[in-house]
């Protein structure tokens, strides 16, 4: 029926639009499709072309890489500092993860279901860490983190790390929240839960592949975030991001390849399974 | 029957106005402590260091250094917006018309440098283009070139990482609008006679514009505050505001003036996210 539609209506076109042969549908769409497909590699290229570079044997930056080896990945391995920053990061983007998430929930219950006086605000102010640009908040949080030694250190990088994700929270988790019918929690209520029964037992397993996305984006915006890591850095508290951003800007060895290969690998597994999640949330329900 | 029901719950199903409050005490109190309080502290350092005193602004006012910094970052961002529409909403409009499989293909292709980290990318760039790079090892080895180019750490180097990193935050709100036309338009077009050209610029077009805009006003603001990609790709001749902020801070510590630069950068971010609210959608998720 489709396919009906659209050959009477190519030929429609065709005969229609004789003043304008020179822009004919097919050569039109082959150069569309031809550009596009030039656009996507322009964007995958550059992103995944460390993948080879971290296999090469020379030391240098080589293309197309010589040899197969895993030296840099055992270099990296094997090297104390570039572990050191490894942990440091995923310890943070743990913490971060566990903390946006639980404050980011909580919270968006609150707007969603809520009774808040000046809630335009606080969604303003929500969306605020998205906005304002990341130089401006890692100069800010290290003129107050120097003085109280919170610089280089677990707990103001949690503290500072959690502030920039909670919004990917907030925004997943609100979205999930407004897709259940408020009529489930009502039953519950209804039939004698406390609120916090009924949260824990009705809305909480209704949001969770909401609140499991919401805690990806968490991580991997903890996990990756490279600016405001730089100024809150210190010399022994170091996150992977920052350890990259000194070696890139002085010491550009395939180690650098190695490591970013293994943060492009954490990035699409987690982004993955929230794909999943989404997919099989979408299959299931509504 | 149900409907009084509903309606006597709807308003007792809403949290009273004490346990909302709690629910969004712990989200208040990080934004208050770890947003807001460090972006006044930067701010008032601008302004009250030594004593009251405007001389920071004046001072971005009146050397004509900072000045070409300020200019040179609007006209680094406007060319980046640019660069990213043109090249992104042809793609985009590829994506709106695929199905099934294929779609996902490219959406995954579009999403995967978005969660890959910044750093990763710009790294990418500097192995792409730096003086023994791919790009000038295949010139030269065509014979296009007899010697290497100087292409890294350069203004054009800045402009193609960070078009770039940020055309994902082009494509997506460009593509969520062009698929919420419906197909019908473009055919009612062509079916009264216009051909597949006119149809795109009089229907599909103007209707997309809102994904358009979107787009462009998240590139705009994220490129003028960049800082990982200018710091890492540009050279000392490319300061823009963000990396001339990070400078006055690490290597001159002069904070009451990254604070003013930091304070100018913000105004302007807010005042165009002031404008273009209406516009703006937000999170990294397709």
């Amino acid at each position: 029926m489709s396919t009906l539609l659209e050959t009477s209506s190519e030929r429609t076109s065709q005969s229609a639009s004789p003043s304008n042969p020179a822009f004919s549908p097919a050569i039109g769409r082959w150069l569309l499709n031809g550009f596009a497909s030039f656009v996507l590699v322009f964007l995958l290229l550059p992103t995944l072309i460390v993948i080879p570079m971290s296999l090469g044997h020379a030391s240098y930056i080589q293309f197309p890489p010589q040899g197969l080896t895993l030296k840099w990945y055992r270099a990296y391995f094997d090297s104390a500092d570039w572990m050191s920053a490894t942990w440091f990061s995923l310890r943070i983007a743990l913490a971060t993860t566990a903390s946006a998430t639980v404050i980011g929930t909580l919270a968006s219950f609150a707007v969603v279901r809520g009774n808040l006086p000046g809630i335009r605000a606080l969604q303003a102010l929500t969306l605020a860490p998205l906005i304002v640009p990341h130089i401006v908040l890692a100069v800010a949080l290290y003129l107050v983190f120097a003085p109280l030694g919170l610089t280089g250190n677990f707990v103001g990088f949690a503290i500072a790390h959690t502030m920039l994700s909670v919004p990917y929270v907030m925004l997943t988790v609100s979205a999930a929240l407004q897709r259940i019918d408020p009529a489930l929690e009502l039953a519950a209520l209804n039939c004698g839960a406390s609120r916090a029964q009924a949260f824990w037992h009705v809305v909480l397993p209704n949001i969770a592949p909401g609140v499991a996305a919401g805690a990806v984006f968490a991580f991997l915006a903890s996990f990756d975030e490279a600016t405001v890591a730089f100024f809150i850095s210190g010399v022994e508290g170091k996150t992977i991001t920052r350890k990259l951003f000194e070696d890139i800007d002085y010491n550009l060895t395939p180690i650098i390849a190695a490591a970013s290969t293994v943060m492009i690998v954490v990035s699409l597994a987690l982004m993955g399974g929230v794909e999943w999640l989404r997919s099989r949330s979408e299959n299931s329900g509504s | 029957m149900a409907n009084t029901t509903i309606s006597e719950h709807s308003v007792a199903g809403q949290l009273s106005r004490p346990a909302s409050l709690a629910l969004v005490l712990p989200l208040v109190l990080l934004l208050g402590l770890a947003f807001l309080l460090p972006v006044a502290n930067l701010l008032m350092g601008s302004i009250f260091t030594p004593a009251p005193t405007a001389e920071h602004y004046l001072r971005i006012a009146q050397e004509p250094i900072f000045l070409r910094i300020l200019l040179r970052t609007v006209q680094t961002a406007t060319i980046v917006t640019l660069l990213a529409f043109l090249l992104g909403y042809p793609l985009a409009l590829v994506m709106s018309r695929l199905s099934g499989r294929a779609a996902m293909l490219v959406a995954a292709c579009v999403l995967i440098p978005l969660w890959t980290s910044v750093l990763v990318r710009s790294y990418a760039w500097i192995v792409l283009l730096q003086r023994t790079g791919i790009v000038n090892n295949t010139l030269l080895n065509w014979g296009l070139i007899s010697q290497p180019l100087k292409l890294i750490y350069t203004e054009g180097a800045v402009i193609v990482a960070m078009t770039h990193v940020l055309m994902p935050y082009m494509i997506l709100p460009i593509f969520s609008s062009l698929r919420s036309i419906a197909p019908e338009l473009d055919r009612a077009a062509r079916n009264l006679g216009a051909g597949h050209w006119t149809s795109f610029l009089a229907v599909t077009l103007p209707l997309s514009l809102p994904g358009v805009y979107a787009g462009a006003i998240m590139v705009f603001i994220l490129s003028l505050g960049f800082y990982v990609t200018p710091a890492l790709v540009g050279g000392p001749q490319n300061l823009t505001i963000a990396t001339l902020i990070g400078q006055q801070t690490t290597d001159l510590l002069n904070w009451p003036f990254a604070g003013a630069l930091a304070g100018v950068l913000l105004l302007v971010t807010l005042g165009l996210v002031g404008v273009f609210r209406r516009f703006l959608r937000f999170g990294k998720g397709a």
